[in-house]
Parts: C-alpha cells; sequence; structure tokens
C-alpha cells in the first residue's frame, strides 16, 4: 500500500488525542497544545518513545538477574527447610506433581518477562533502523505483549498471600526473598516500557515525512 | 473546526485517518491496515455498564472485608483478608512489594469503581458530573494497571499450593474476587468511552445553549 491510499494523520497535520481519540488540527509550532475536548497534551507522536523505552527495557533486562538468582521464597516446616528461586520453585511444583500449577507459574513468571522483553527489543531495533518489515505483524506483537504483560504479578501475588498466611511459628513459615523485589520492579518497569512505546512509530518508515514531538 | 473533523478517527496504533461510519449495535470497527478495533457499538453501553459497576461495588466491598482463606494446623486457624496480606509484607519489611500489591489489587480496583460510578450515574439521571474530563483521562491512564483477574488467578495458585500441606479453609472472600473479576470483566466490555465522550459532550452544549 502506498502513501497516496492511506492517509496519515500526522501527514494532514492532524493530531489524535491519546485520551479521547478526539482528531484535531496540530499548529505545526513548537508551542505546546492541548486537546479542545479533554486538556490533555497533545503530541503527534510520543516525544522521546524509543530512548525512554530504551531506558526501561534496559533496565528491567539488568533486574532481571536479581530477580532469577535471588531467593524468591523461603519454606521452613518442622521437617524441611527450603530456599527457592523463581526457576526452582517451578522445579518444586513440577517434580511434587502439581504439573498444572508449574505451567502456568512458569508461563506467568519465566515465560512471559523473557517474551516482553525480547519483543520490546525488536521492536525497538526494527524502529530505529526505519525498518519496514512486516509492520502488521509487528503491531500483532505489541498488542501481545501489552494484553499478557499484566500476567506476571502471578508470582507477587501468591507470595504475598504464602508469606501472610503461613506465620505458625515453629510449626511452618514461609517468607518473601528479595527477588519479589527484582521481579516486582521487573513487571513494573517492562509495562512502563510498553506504555512508552509508540506503536505507530513502526508505520511510519512507510511514509515519505518524518514526523517528530 | 473540530465539528469538521469529528467524523475522521486516526487509529492509535498506526495513524491511518479513517471515517467515523456508523456501526450496528454489538459491531466494532477495525483499522483497514493494521486490524486495531477502533471502536464499539456496545449495546446499552451507559446502562449495563452502570449495573454491571454497582454491582461490582458490592462484591468489592465483600472481597476486601472477609478473609480470603483460613489454614487449620493442629487446632490453630489463621485467616487472612487481602488488606491484611499487604499489611503482613509490610510488616515484614518487604514495603515495596506491599504497596504494589495494595495499588494494584485494591488502590486502583476501587479507583476505577468510583470513577465509573461517578461519571455513569449522573449521565444516566440526565446530568453531566463536574470535571469529567478529569474522570475520563484518571480511568484511562489507570485501568492497566487494575489487576483483580491476575489476583484471582494468584489466590487459586496459592490454594492448590497450601492443600498439599494444610488443610484449607475458603472463606469469604475467595468466592467474592471470583465474582468481582467477572462484574470487571463485563463492566469493561459493556463501557464504550468514546460513546461516553460524545454523550457527555453533547449534554453540555445542551445545558450551555439553554
Amino acid at each position: 500500500m502506498n502513501s497516496a491510499d492511506s492517509p496519515i494523520a500526522a501527514g494532514r497535520g492532524l493530531c489524535s488525542c491519546h485520551v479521547c481519540q478526539l482528531v484535531s488540527r496540530s499548529t505545526g509550532t513548537s508551542r505546546a497544545q492541548y486537546c479542545p475536548r479533554c486538556g490533555a497534551r497533545l503530541h503527534l507522536r510520543r516525544p522521546g518513545s524509543v530512548q525512554r523505552c530504551w531506558a526501561l527495557v534496559i533496565a528491567s533486562y539488568i533486574l532481571y538477574i536479581p530477580a532469577n538468582t535471588l531467593v524468591m521464597m523461603e519454606t521452613g516446616s518442622l521437617i524441611s527447610y527450603r530456599k527457592d528461586t523463581i526457576v526452582s520453585g517451578v522445579v518444586h511444583l513440577w517434580r511434587t506433581g502439581s504439573w498444572m500449577i508449574a505451567v502456568i507459574v512458569f508461563v506467568a513468571s519465566v515465560a512471559i518477562p523473557l517474551l516482553k522483553l525480547f519483543s520490546l527489543t525488536l521492536l525497538l531495533i526494527s524502529v530505529q533502523r526505519k525498518s519496514t518489515w512486516n509492520p502488521q505483524q509487528r503491531t500483532r506483537l505489541y498488542r501481545l505483549v501489552e494484553a499478557v504483560g499484566r500476567w506476571s504479578m502471578l508470582d507477587i501475588y501468591v507470595v504475598t498471600l504464602l508469606a501472610a498466611l503461613v506465620q505458625l511459628g515453629s510449626l511452618a513459615v514461609v517468607k518473601a526473598g528479595p527477588a519479589a523485589i527484582a521481579f516486582g520492579a521487573v513487571v513494573v518497569l517492562t509495562m512502563l516500557a510498553t506504555m512508552e512505546f509508540d506503536p505507530r512509530l513502526i508505520w511510519d518508515p512507510l511514509q515519505k515525512e518524518d514526523f517528530h514531538d | 473546526m473540530t465539528d469538521r473533523n469529528a467524523q475522521l478517527i486516526a487509529c492509535h496504533e498506526c495513524d491511518l485517518l479513517q471515517r467515523d461510519i456508523p456501526l450496528n449495535p454489538g459491531c466494532y470497527a477495525s483499522c483497514r491496515r493494521c486490524g486495531a478495533v477502533l471502536y464499539r457499538n456496545a449495546t446499552d453501553s451507559v446502562d449495563r455498564t452502570l449495573a454491571y459497576t454497582l454491582a461490582a461495588c458490592m462484591v468489592f466491598l465483600g472481597a476486601n472485608l472477609f478473609p480470603i482463606f483460613a489454614i487449620e494446623v493442629q487446632g490453630d486457624r489463621s485467616a487472612i483478608t487481602l488488606f491484611g496480606a499487604v499489611l503482613s509484607l509490610w510488616d515484614q519489611g518487604m514495603r515495596s512489594v506491599s504497596a504494589l500489591v495494595l495499588i494494584t489489587a485494591i488502590i486502583v480496583p476501587a479507583l476505577e469503581l468510583a470513577s465509573l460510578t461517578y461519571l455513569l450515574l449522573p449521565l444516566k439521571l440526565g446530568k453531566v458530573p463536574p470535571k469529567y474530563p478529569l474522570f475520563m483521562r484518571t480511568l484511562q491512564c489507570i485501568e492497566p494497571w487494575g489487576m483483580v483477574e491476575v489476583l484471582m488467578l494468584g489466590v487459586l495458585v496459592s490454594l492448590v499450593k497450601l492443600t498439599n500441606n494444610f488443610r484449607v479453609i475458603p472463606g469469604m472472600a475467595l468466592w467474592s474476587f471470583a465474582v468481582l473479576t467477572l462484574l470487571l470483566a463485563a463492566a469493561a466490555t459493556a463501557f464504550n468511552a468514546r460513546d461516553v465522550w460524545a454523550r457527555l459532550d453533547a449534554k453540555r452544549q445542551d445545558l450551555e445553549s439553554r
């Protein structure tokens, strides 16, 4: 599809509000502009989208290391005492026969964060290289990342509930480990990175003009 | 100027300009280039969202006031509410995690329900709530951070983990959370921000011209 039969709002000097979707005319000057309906700041494209998204993604990669190497949950009882990282927790669940739960926790705490980080990296690199390769599939990938991101909070909730409930002195104790903090930060940062990324940048290389702001 | 552009819509994912066409109830319009959902025409949007929201408000109280589950070991019983779990984690020194759970599982859903009621109840009664753009913006901004459905799955996973070692007694809030998850999903599906904006604007202009 060429740009003649695919009119882009930014190409026509129009700007769509990110809150209420009202399309209004962009003045094109550097002065701040606000949506006439809802008062949100208007931008043709999210300002600094790529840089901020990179910063958040890199921070997430760094925090992903302690999230997986440190202890997520300590479980102690009269007969046993164990310290589990995220992965060893999944393996333990699998060995003790809770396959369903093991799969759910694996998907939420291992697969989804990695999927998010790799996908965002791929999207960022392709946008920076102004790639025109398969924008439809890349938009789909972005939508997937946006939709599944929240589910990695699962382990945080499980640890919270167990650590709060199982406080029976010498009989049984569950404690949340330091990995919970790092992992919570990874979830929040990757969600922020996903919000910061502007999917319209995927489509811009198909256009001749350059849009800033 | 805005009126002339009112029938135009720009895709929020690829910025393609398209003309806004009226839809049959229950249908949605998708971008012809990238396939993103542009807008929907939900049946009886305001009425249904309001009904689900009010029901969810009541269930939300139940979900937060009653214990989720209790465990029993040698006659000792220990039960927790969601807020109790947050407090307990705070006392154990995991303050950032505790704050994260408080925000995503309690504060954001409460704010969402409050904003929806504040916006839709007056609209239903033919009034315009003051400062409505602020509440519409809040609603849009906090929407990704409400995670009741994830919490529900977390509750189920903890339940299975606990049954391996303890006798578990399910509490009132467990059922409340299950119902709340369904009601919030129903409210989100029925809610149509575009329609609410249009109605509030029309009503305000109507009141101003009088």
